[in-house]
């Protein structure tokens, strides 16, 4: 009964980051890379700001031509990628599960928080509302970013998409900007996921285990069905959830409502 | 897919190029370049430890790249709709006069003398008689005010008028089927572009900006400009077109830019 009971958990195996979501991180932290370094050499040959100028040590391409060739083959891993989790995302749930809902009183609890030194990161499952914040809107600026690259790209062929911002330097700027909001981001993200290492390792290994139930104790536990299996065991949340810091309990502030 | 292949063009100087003058200064061209050689082998071997190598340089990235972007030729042939308009603006909005580009500084255009002109025409086109700058500037016009975008990000309103490349085709007979046409310029530079550009409503081969004749930074008598391809598409001083189904790579393709550059 008990072996039964492990390998059906062991089956059922669901960890915090799936194959798929860690393949299309990295993926992206590539395109990411190629995208804004050669984005920032093609900048450089007009500039948006006088007193902007990216060095050339940290652009993609010695010459203009190979900017654009980067950029132009770097748009490709970018968007199928993007499409590719948006649609993940969406179709498995993710997004309505780990990002959703972000109410006011929660982001108000962590700043409180975050005031008070009490944010911790002993549960990498759940995320807090500023982390929900910070990833659903990189999420609408990636989208945006697309938007605005294509009517740089194509402003004739999707001249009615164009026409939706003022002119062709004002797509110029919001892309730009949209730049600044992405590296932003990165420079936020890789700095905590240095500072809390573990984030780091689970985005490679997949992190802890999650239980599809454990998961889910908002909705009822459905009753037992009659069939000649047992009803599943509750679930040994112990065993499966990452090691405890040792510092006591923290209020329920940190907790999902 | 299209196969490209390289031809030779019919436009190669037949002749090899005078060396009389280098053979009368000998000597001083010997004493430049041992200098030079000199001096260019060591701050080339400053610059490569600055920089550092590129990447892009690599053979195999660089075809890889390549490969992209001529894949990426063929995604923006379809993706060209070939009545489409692009947006026009008002006679008000012209930038005047309209903001000179090329691979070298203004001062260092090479007029051309409109007396002595004449636009050849090439491959496969009919009746391949040249035209004089008086019978181009004859043939009807059309107007057409404009945005012009540079790769390089800047974009100006400018106001052109000239034959219809497509009534200019229908007149002299062009194969309409074919697939590039070249413009061959009286400097170095060539560019092409493929037929349904040269066919769209809003390309036309321009001879005046605002309503006065092109002036000489500009590509006087005789230059391209089409609403749906990039600055550098817009080949300026013409002196040759050319209808034909083989692709050759043109001054800034070969040099690694996007051939198709459509907007």
């Amino acid at each position: 009964m008990s072996t039964a009971a492990v390998t059906s958990l062991a089956r059922n195996e669901q960890r915090l980051h799936p194959l798929p979501l860690r393949i299309m991180h990295w993926i992206n932290a590539i395109a990411i890379f190629i995208m804004i370094g050669s984005g920032w050499k093609i900048y450089n040959d007009d500039v948006i700001l006088g007193w902007l100028h990216f060095p050339d040590a940290i652009v993609i391409g010695k010459w203009a031509q190979y900017g654009l060739q980067w950029h132009f083959f770097g748009m490709w891993i970018f968007v199928l990628n993007g499409i590719a989790y948006l649609t993940y995302g969406i179709v498995t749930g993710r997004f309505r599960q780990k990002l959703f809902p972000i109410t006011f009183s929660e982001l108000l609890a962590t700043i409180d928080d975050a005031l008070h030194f009490r944010l911790t990161h002993d549960d990498l499952t759940v995320y807090n509302a500023v982390q929900k914040i910070l990833y659903v809107g990189v999420i609408l600026v990636g989208i945006l970013i697309v938007i605005t690259g294509l009517c740089l790209w194509k402003p004739i062929q999707f001249s009615e998409l164009a026409s939706l911002f003022y002119n062709f330097q004002t797509i110029r700027v919001i892309h730009f900007l949209c730049m600044a909001a992405i590296v932003g981001f990165v420079v936020v993200h890789v700095s905590l996921a240095l500072l809390v290492p573990q984030t780091l390792v689970a985005m490679v290994t997949g992190g802890p285990v999650v239980d599809g139930i454990t998961a889910r104790t908002a909705e009822p536990v459905p009753a037992p069905m009659p069939s000649p299996k047992p009803a599943p065991a509750p679930p040994p949340a112990a065993a499966v959830e990452p090691p405890v810091a040792d510092s006591p309990p923290q209020g329920p502030t940190n907790e999902p409502t | 897919m299209t196969v490209r292949t390289r031809t030779p063009s019919i436009f190669r100087p037949q002749k090899p190029i005078d060396q009389g003058m280098l053979s009368a200064n000998r000597a001083l061209v010997d004493d430049i370049n041992r200098r030079n050689l000199l001096r260019g082998a060591i701050s080339l071997g400053a610059l490569t430890m600055l920089t550092g190598c590129d990447v892009s340089e690599e053979p195999s990235v660089q075809s890889a790249l390549r490969a992209v972007s001529s894949w990426n030729d063929g995604v923006q042939e379809l993706l060209f709709r070939k009545q489409h308009l692009a947006p026009t603006f008002s006679p008000a909005q012209v930038v005047k006069p309209p903001r000179f580009n090329a691979y070298y500084d203004i001062e260092d255009v090479q007029p051309i003398d409109s007396a002595t002109w004449k636009l050849e025409l090439a491959g496969l086109i009919s009746d391949k008689r040249p035209w004089t700058a008086q019978q181009i500037y004859q043939f009807p016009e059309q107007e057409i005010i404009i945005r012009h975008i540079c790769v390089e990000g800047w974009d100006y309103i400018g106001q052109w008028s000239g034959p219809s490349l497509r009534a200019f085709f229908e007149r002299v007979g062009a194969d309409l089927n074919a697939k590039y046409v070249y413009f061959i310029c009286n400097d170095d530079y060539t560019e092409s572009i493929d037929m349904a550009t040269a066919l769209h409503p809003q390309t036309i081969l321009a001879t005046k900006y605002a309503g006065s004749p092109i002036t000489d930074p500009f590509g006087y008598p005789l230059r391209l400009r089409t609403a749906t391809k990039l600055g550098y598409k817009n080949a300026k001083w013409v002196k040759a077109i050319e209808v034909s189904n083989d692709f050759r790579e043109t001054y800034w393709s070969e040099r690694g830019f996007n051939w198709f550059a459509g907007i």
